[in-house]
């Protein structure tokens, strides 16, 4: 929807909000060593090309997840660093050693655990013999007491006798975990880790992952389509389309300020209310919106165009008198505690806002809509920006 | 997305080698095909036979013995399979193991049954004439040949449409119903488009298996090509090498149908929805004599003339004709040794045909894996009788290998192999596919190298695929017929070919032996069928 908004207008917010921006979580891993750094990695299919020359750094102990919508290279981003594909283009270091571009070191010389979508795990061997399985090295005693502290940590110290079939869904991604957590990786990855447990398990799941994951002290990049997930456990968030990365930082950030119209429509639902850059204010279709709340507006904006991104809880609706209203109810959706409205300014643009069903209009109402954010609110440019 | 394995050059060398592999393995399977064609240019100067007038007799009966056991299948065994998968039919389970089994029992020993009974100085003659009754109708020819093969290959069509129906949205049917449709305009206008695909399929088997079929034509003295190429093997060469490309371009041509046939099944949302079972009624009983009288003919009557022959047998034996405990050794041995290099020998065309189209194949490795793939199924597509007789041709060119024989007990262990190779890559390709390639990826990243992730993870859970394979390839290649009649040393006896000249020479009783075990090694092959193949019947 925020793409159709976005249509013929210019899509990336201008990079002086980010220089103003307070990167508080990202400073805790900032002057950490680097574990894996992509540089300009590129994959092609025939024809497609799935990854277009991405570039991204993950820290020692830093949780990322790779987010964006299914298509968009995540996966494929997952199974180059695990040397499960090769990448056309660019190089691929994982604690400083380069192990694609140049040379190519297999997946088994990487030190690279995944915990992969469907788990994976082997049917033929119990859930202990599968935490073993990457421990060859170690004597039997050593290896039986690894997988039991392992069993421990992912909280089933009783199943290790089990086969796969015999433990849930739940289960069977404890023992997934363990079993790419048992020969101490440096970098662990998971796909989709998620989407194959019901949705109740799937909440708990994450809680649960995100305690084994840092009690173990790992590093890890995640994969999900689920932005959701993705704000709930990740310390970053690298927002991914159509091969490119999008944005990458905090989940706060990536929230609060999208870099992109992209990200702004991906991570929860976005309307664009656009406006007129006044000396102290900004005209738009739900009146002037003080400059104070527009995060960022550079001077060089003055008297031009721009679109502000407006949440659903950003608005409110309310019956008015006619004089007062500025727009009519066009859609209505009842979704129990709330009920979301779909609300045609005068202006033309069409916003959604959401509220608490006690104070309620009714469809093809006119109504007096108002913002009530208390935050400050992205924006994105329509044109360039006036030379000064 | 990506699933594809594309890890590294060494990875990249071994699906290469494996592939090679696969593709030597097809390469020879496809040998007998390779003479027959070689044979058929050098016959080039007799080509007006293949206008001649016995020519023409002989695919005109073949014609209508494909046709004849096709359309009675079809009409057999459509209407078993919805009594068993549709109707309330009391012992459902227990029908549809029965009318399955027939067939893995060879058809000629069905044969050998129906001919004794039947033929003019046989028992039911005899016991008949007191009552005034001067002949029988001949077992011989056509109608007798039908009737025998049709008993033995209605269950392929029984048990695809059985699986079709299975999988049938009832509710599609209910749908119909409460659109004013009877039971039966529901069944022609809702499940019959949706079924039509499998009974095709099945219909396409039986003609294939009727034209491939030697041993009853041969018995019921009907002139079908594979009994004529059999005998003109003797005496004309070129004849034979005629009538066997015909018939291999007709089972191509069947085949070829077959796979297209086989695809365009339509799926329905939500497969396998069940309603209530159609209730028979006052039909009930009716409905179970008839699933009872079927097997009735295919199993019980030549389990009795068995029994019979093997009560007389100690009466009259001819010393040359006495069973020998050796020729179930030479079938055993025989038959473990195809059954072992077939096993083998699927294991990298399996691998090739369930791992093909990774991304990072060339066009020309995945058109070659498809090369591959078809080529190890040839053997489908040739008659025992083709591959026994383009194999001696073969042995022919070897000189005094040929003459002193040494040749021929390893070509027949090749021509079982070229045969019922498709059984065995079959079985392990499906164990192949039931590993998902993530497998051997996590086993990757959990610090094994290729070969050993293959070895720790793939291979223990394709073994029984494989196992279950070989087996199947043993129970068959110990009823072969053809291929062992023709290319058995001399003085060479397995229980077929005993059962055969015993038989020849009108000594039933020495047949009993053997072909009692040979019903046993069908009832084996039908319960390692049922666990290879995840089974129908439930």
């Amino acid at each position: 929807m925020s793409n159709d908004l976005a249509r013929g207008t210019t899509d990336t917010a201008p990079s002086d909000a980010d220089a103003a921006g307070e990167h508080v979580a990202d400073r805790r891993f900032a002057d950490r060593a680097a574990v894996l750094e992509l540089d300009g990695v590129t994959k092609r299919f025939g024809e497609t090309t799935v990854i277009d020359s991405l570039d991204l750094t993950v820290r020692e102990g830093e949780l990322v997840t790779l987010l964006g919508p299914s298509g968009c290279g995540k996966t494929t981003t997952l199974r180059l660093i695990a040397g499960l594909a090769r990448p056309d283009e660019g190089t691929v270091r994982l604690r400083d050693e380069t192990v694609a571009g140049g040379r190519f070191a297999p997946p088994e010389e990487r030190d690279v655990g995944v915990v992969f979508q469907e788990f994976a795990l082997f049917p033929h061997l119990t859930a202990a013999e599968n935490v073993g399985f990457g421990l060859r090295e170690l004597d039997d005693d050593d290896r039986e007491r690894r997988v039991a502290r392992l069993l421990e940590l992912v909280g089933l110290p009783e199943k290790g006798d089990a086969k796969p079939d015999e433990l849930s869904g739940g289960q069977q991604q404890r023992v997934a975990l363990a079993r790419s957590l048992a020969p101490e990786p440096d970098l662990l990855l998971l796909d989709e880790p998620f989407s194959n447990l019901d949705v109740d398990l799937r909440v708990e799941m994450r809680e649960e992952v995100r305690r084994i994951l840092k009690e173990a002290g790992v590093t890890a990049i995640s994969v999900t389509h689920d932005q959701e997930e993705a704000m709930s456990i990740s310390d970053r968030v690298a927002v991914m389309n159509d091969g490119h990365l999008e944005q990458f930082d905090t989940p706060e950030r990536v929230f609060e300020h999208p870099e992109s119209r992209f990200v702004a429509g991906f991570l929860g639902h976005a309307s664009f209310l656009s406006g007129d850059v006044a000396t102290d204010t900004v005209e738009t279709g739900v009146g002037p919106v003080s400059r104070d709340v527009v995060f960022g507006l550079a001077p060089e904006y003055d008297g031009t165009a721009i679109d502000v991104l407006v949440r659903p809880d950003d608005l409110r609706a309310t019956a008015a008198p006619d004089h007062e209203t500025n727009g009519e109810v066009v859609h209505r959706r009842y979704l129990g505690p709330t009920v979301l409205y779909r609300v045609e300014l005068d202006s033309g643009d069409t916003i959604a806002c959401m509220h608490n069903h006690a104070d309620e209009v009714g469809l093809d109402e006119r109504v007096r809509v108002e913002l009530t954010a208390d935050h400050e609110l992205a924006w994105f440019p329509r044109g360039e920006p006036r030379a000064l | 997305m990506a699933t594809a394995t594309e890890t590294g050059r060494a990875t990249g060398d071994r699906r290469l080698g494996v592939l090679l592999l696969a593709a030597a393995v097809a390469a020879a399977v496809t040998l007998p095909l390779v003479a027959l064609v070689l044979g058929a240019l050098d016959a080039g100067d007799s080509l007006d036979l293949l206008f001649a007038d016995t020519t023409l007799d002989i695919a005109f009966n073949s014609a209508a013995l494909a046709v004849g056991v096709t359309g009675f299948s079809v009409l057999l065994g459509v209407p078993l399979a919805y009594l068993t998968v549709r109707t309330d039919l009391p012992g459902k389970r227990w029908f549809s193991v029965l009318l399955a089994v027939p067939l893995v029992v060879p058809s000629y020993i069905g044969a050998f049954a129906f001919v004794y009974l039947f033929r003019p100085t046989g028992p039911l003659q005899a016991a008949l004439a007191p009552l005034g009754v001067d002949s029988l109708p001949s077992v011989y020819g056509l109608g007798g040949t039908v009737l025998v093969l049709t008993l033995y290959t209605y269950p392929y069509v029984f048990i695809t449409t059985r699986a079709a129906l299975k999988t049938l949205d009832t509710t599609l049917v209910d749908a119909a119903r409460t659109l004013r449709h009877t039971r039966w305009e529901a069944f022609r206008r809702v499940t019959l488009p949706q079924i039509r695909p499998a009974i095709g399929a099945g219909a396409l088997l039986v003609a294939l298996y009727a034209l491939s079929d030697f041993g009853t034509p041969q018995i019921m003295r009907f002139d079908a090509y594979t009994r004529v190429i059999y005998s003109a093997q003797q005496y004309d060469l070129d004849l034979a090498v005629l009538l066997s490309v015909q018939l291999v371009v007709v089972a191509f041509l069947i085949l070829a149908v077959e796979s297209r046939v086989r695809g365009s099944g339509v799926q329905s949302d939500h497969p396998g929805r069940k309603s209530a079972p159609l209730r028979l009624g006052r039909l009930k009983w009716p409905a179970v004599g008839v699933c009872l009288l079927v097997p009735l003919f295919a199993l019980a009557v030549p389990l009795g003339v068995l029994t019979l022959w093997l009560l007389e047998s100690q009466a009259r034996v001819a010393p040359s004709l006495a069973f020998r405990p050796v020729y179930a050794f030479n079938s055993a041995w025989l038959a473990l040794a195809a059954a072992f290099l077939a096993g083998l020998a699927a294991l990298p065309v399996a691998w090739v045909a369930s791992r093909r189209s990774a991304a990072s194949d060339s066009r020309a490795v995945n058109v070659l894996g498809t090369v591959v793939e078809r080529g190890s199924y040839v053997g489908y597509a040739l008659p025992g009788v083709v591959v026994g007789f383009a194999l001696v041709t073969l042995a022919a060119d070897t000189g005094d290998l040929y003459t002193s024989g040494v040749v021929y007990l390893p070509l027949l262990v090749f021509a079982y192999v070229v045969r019922f190779l498709p059984q065995a890559v079959g079985s392990t390709r499906a164990a192949f596919g039931q590993v998902s390639p993530a497998l051997e990826e996590a086993a990757r990243t959990l610090g094994d190298p290729p070969g050993r992730a293959f070895r720790r993870v793939t291979l223990p859970l394709v073994l029984p695929g494989v196992l279950g394979g070989a087996a199947l390839v043993f129970l068959t290649t110990m009823k072969e017929l053809p291929a062992t009649l023709l290319l058995r040393p001399a003085e060479f006896d397995t229980l077929v070919t005993h059962l055969w000249s015993a038989e020849k020479q009108g000594y039933y009783g020495q047949a009993a032996i053997p072909a009692l075990v040979l019903l046993l090694v069908s009832a084996l092959s039908l319960l390692v069928m049922v666990r290879v193949e995840g089974s129908d019947v439930e």
